[in-house]
């Protein structure tokens, strides 16, 4: 953007023409002739712009802010004779360095601009061609004009979503996937007819905001592989996608990612970003000073009364989200991205600090959580929330929603889990969780509720039906790290086996878990590599996994050919039918339970089985589905309820049949023979729509 | 026999009730209406077809119209497809964009 404003120095220093700038908008902005510098610090004595020019290590000048350019808490300089693709710069902040009171200014490290739209030093995953750590960041302009070729978002509403969890780089590292360019924005441009064959609609990438995967690196030498931070939740810089993300056939990191969002939209596919402002990358007082805490480390940072950092995060710091100014650049950073960007939504990583006050109680009305979902431009996006943090403030089903909210819905994983594997006393809380949890979303509807069974965190789809215990060895920390309590099966073995009835069953088991995520009311997410049967052979925390362990293998697309049609069917099956995604909670008269007898639900603590007849009826047409999910190690006969007059039950999917007749084309499914009973196999999921006879056949062969 | 259509809007679903032959020389009414409709920024906008008779590729071009005119936020629901008409969506591929229905009754 640049900022019209005529302009001529009134001051020189270090060689360079300047003069007051505008304090606003934070950051540096283009101007006629120059560069417009702005950044706040509330407890600074003193400010010094360096500039370098880019790729090189010693400054090219230093620029102290006179005092007469501080505006309040905001020092702005004009500098002309630079532009924008020839300089890197950074700040130096001067003050106290009294962490009892929790001033940490350090006027030797060279800070990030919090606004900085760009990073340099970085720019090539897991090497460093620039200046050496603690300070590798140099703040970079862009050129913001790009094509956008008329994009329109697809702006869907909630309940018809279909969530793609999905690591830009992990997507297409492995030299399977065949891409051009692999691990960056546009190897994943290159799999969108996948993603648009499988049937999802929207994209969550795990964080694009540059980080550093260097953060704690280490060498393991057991398997003589570097550590690295591999998923990303660690932030160096809010405003700047992750340089190493891109190919480097655009014009810079930013027009690579607003070409794959581009892109996607162009599929008809949402872009949500998983984005992490509950902690930064510079940890605790033993991590290095990046950019917040050498700015004003008491504002942007929860501190104790003796200046110590809270560790709701779990990573060492914690952002201290409900602060005007951190709040106000909070808010500024997620309209940056959905303005420049066109990104349609965002996931908020342990967004339970969110709602925490600077001392870390937990507020009823918080002001960012609040401003975020009031503001005017934020106004289309999703605003999903990880509705917990690392120091137990669980807020699933309470957290503050202000009508727009959503919420990872962590009950629906356990639950959902708990059912397939066979649990007692979980068929009702199962049924309450199918129709969309109302009993936590009571007043704000199912799409509040985003069900998943699997996410980055945690076991694959895959292991979660192979492993009883995590196995997380190979992350050298002496199998410590990870989720102990995964409501996880073997099925009778644990890890890899030969023994085919195993196998069968985990493969049952997989299909169980997806058909019943899929006809639930809310909005699903799946895993990316779920549906082709991704194992990270039993670790459950593979943050720290540049590999094969976390890459998603694409022999496994033809591998478990099966299991991606078993998918594909089940998200058509969802699209086809409104019945399965409503807006609000179905009307008491559009749900029937119903158990072996029709009309006779068990909720019993022994009961391990649930049936659910679904019926939309508008003024205009039918929408008839029935679902039974039997979690026994036996199968019994059913009492189907009577399909809508004129119409007759005909079979979507039934996973205790061999594929290809686990699950058939939607529209196409062939009718039942005996449209009274239907016997349902040990551990499996049928699933029925009625519809008006056809010639599709019948389900016997 | 000669195609027919009407449109009524109410709480932001559009009915379109189509009958008849969707040909060639009809596609230019139904793009005309669903234009109209448009206008009025439903959140969905149903097809009630069960009289509909017969459905020509140049017909099929005013439903693709339909999704791309109302974009893909608007969900478009085809009710009561005869068979012959419902197996021409399914062939095109055009059932992965809209959803199909029973009518009632």
């Amino acid at each position: 953007m640049t900022v019209a404003r005529a302009g001529y120095p009134t001051h020189w220093i270090s060689g360079f023409g300047v003069r007051a700038g505008r304090p606003l908008p934070l950051g540096a902005t283009e101007v006629p002739g120059g560069i417009n510098f702005a950044v706040c610090s509330s407890r600074a004595t003193a400010m010094t712009l360096v500039l370098f020019q880019r790729g090189e290590r010693e400054p090219l000048a230093t620029l102290p802010f006179p005092e007469s350019f501080r505006v309040g808490g905001v020092y702005a300089m004009t500098v002309f004779g630079v532009t924008p693709g020839s300089i890197e710069y950074g700040y130096r902040a001067d003050g106290p360095f009294q962490p009892g009171d929790g001033d940490r200014f350090d006027p030797s490290a060279l800070l990030v601009d919090p606004y900085a739209k760009l990073l340099g030093g970085a720019e090539v995953w897991g090497e460093r061609d620039g200046p050496k750590w603690p300070t590798p960041w140099r703040s970079r302009l862009v050129d913001d004009d790009f094509d956008w070729a008329g994009d329109r978002r697809p702006a869907l509403p909630p309940e018809r979503l279909v969530i793609y969890e999905a690591h830009v780089r992990g997507f297409t590292r492995h030299p399977s996937s065949k891409v051009t360019s692999p691990g960056t924005f546009d190897g994943l441009v290159d799999k969108i007819p996948y993603l648009r064959r499988l049937g999802v609609n929207c994209v969550e990438l795990m964080p694009v905001f540059e980080f550093d995967e260097l953060e704690n690196a280490r060498f393991d030498e057991d398997s003589g592989q570097w550590r690295y931070n591999y998923w990303g939740y660690s932030t160096v810089g809010f405003f700047a996608p992750k340089a190493s993300y891109a190919a480097g056939r655009h014009a810079s990191p930013v027009h690579e990612l607003k070409n794959l969002i581009k892109r996607l939209h162009q599929a008809g596919i949402e872009v949500i970003l998983d984005v992490v402002f509950n902690h930064t990358a510079e940890g605790d007082e033993r991590g290095p000073t990046i950019s917040f805490r050498g700015l004003d480390n008491r504002t942007y940072y929860m501190l104790t009364p003796d200046g110590d950092y809270h560790n709701f995060s779990g990573t060492g710091n914690t952002v201290n989200c409900n602060d005007p100014v951190v709040r106000r650049f909070v808010v500024d950073c997620l309209r940056y991205w959905a303005t420049e960007f066109h990104v349609d939504g965002f996931r908020f990583d342990l967004a339970a600090i969110m709602v925490r006050d600077a001392d870390g109680t937990p507020l009823a009305d918080p002001p960012l959580v609040g401003a975020l979902a009031s503001d005017p431009v934020l106004r289309d996006c999703k605003l999903i929330a990880e509705a917990w943090d690392a120091a137990g403030l669980y807020l699933v089903g309470g957290f503050p929603s202000y009508g727009r909210w959503s919420e990872w819905n962590g009950r629906y994983r356990d639950t959902l889990r708990r059912f397939i594997k066979g649990d007692p006393g979980v068929a009702g809380d199962m049924a309450t969780r199918f129709v969309g949890s109302p009993d936590l979303y009571g007043e704000r509807g199912p799409t509040a509720s985003v069900n998943f069974v699997t996410a980055h965190d945690g076991f694959t789809l895959a292991d979660l039906v192979s492993y009883n215990e995590k196995h997380n060895e190979s992350n050298g920390e002496g199998g410590r790290d990870g989720e102990n309590v995964n409501n996880s099966w073997h099925c009778g073995h644990e890890g890899e086996t030969d023994d085919e009835e195993i196998i069968a069953l985990r493969r049952r088991q997989m299909r169980n878990a997806l058909l019943i995520l899929l006809t639930s009311q809310g909005i699903p997410m799946l895993l990316a590599g779920d549906e082709v049967g991704r194992t990270q052979h039993g670790n459950n925390n593979a943050y720290c996994h540049d590999g094969p362990l976390s890459w998603l293998d694409w022999s496994l697309v033809d591998q478990n050919a099966d299991l991606f049609e078993f998918t594909r069917r089940a998200i058509a099956f969802r699209h086809a039918h409104p019945v399965l995604r409503m807006p609000a909670y179905p009307a008491e008269t559009a749900v029937s339970w119903h158990g072996a007898r029709q009309g006779s639900p068990d909720w019993s603590a022994e009961s391990r089985f649930f049936a659910v007849l679904l019926h939309q009826r508008t003024n205009l047409w039918h929408d008839c589905v029935y679902v039974a999910a039997n979690a026994r190690w036996e199968g019994h006969e059913l009492d189907l309820p009577a399909p809508p007059d004129g119409l007759a039950w005909h079979l979507f999917a039934d996973t205790s049949a061999p594929a290809p007749h686990d699950a058939h084309e939607p529209g196409s499914e062939p009718l039942l023979t005996d449209q009274s009973r239907r016997w349902i196999g040990a551990r499996s999921v049928v699933v029925l729509a009625a519809r008006k006879t056809s010639d599709q056949g019948s389900d016997k062969p | 026999m000669t195609f027919h259509s009407s449109s009524h809007i109410s709480d932001g679903v559009a009915t379109i009730r189509i009958s008849g032959e969707l040909l060639a020389r009809s596609a230019g009414q139904l793009n005309r209406l669903i234009n109209e409709v448009a206008e009025q920024r439903p959140t969905r906008v149903v097809f009630l077809m069960a009289d509909l008779t017969r459905l020509s590729s140049a017909g099929l071009r005013s439903l693709v119209f339909a999704h791309q005119r109302l974009g893909r936020s608007v969900e478009i629901v085809l009710v009561g497809a005869r068979p012959e008409v419902a197996e021409m969506i399914r062939h095109t591929g055009l059932d992965q964009s809209v959803v199909m229905q029973e009518p009632m009754g």
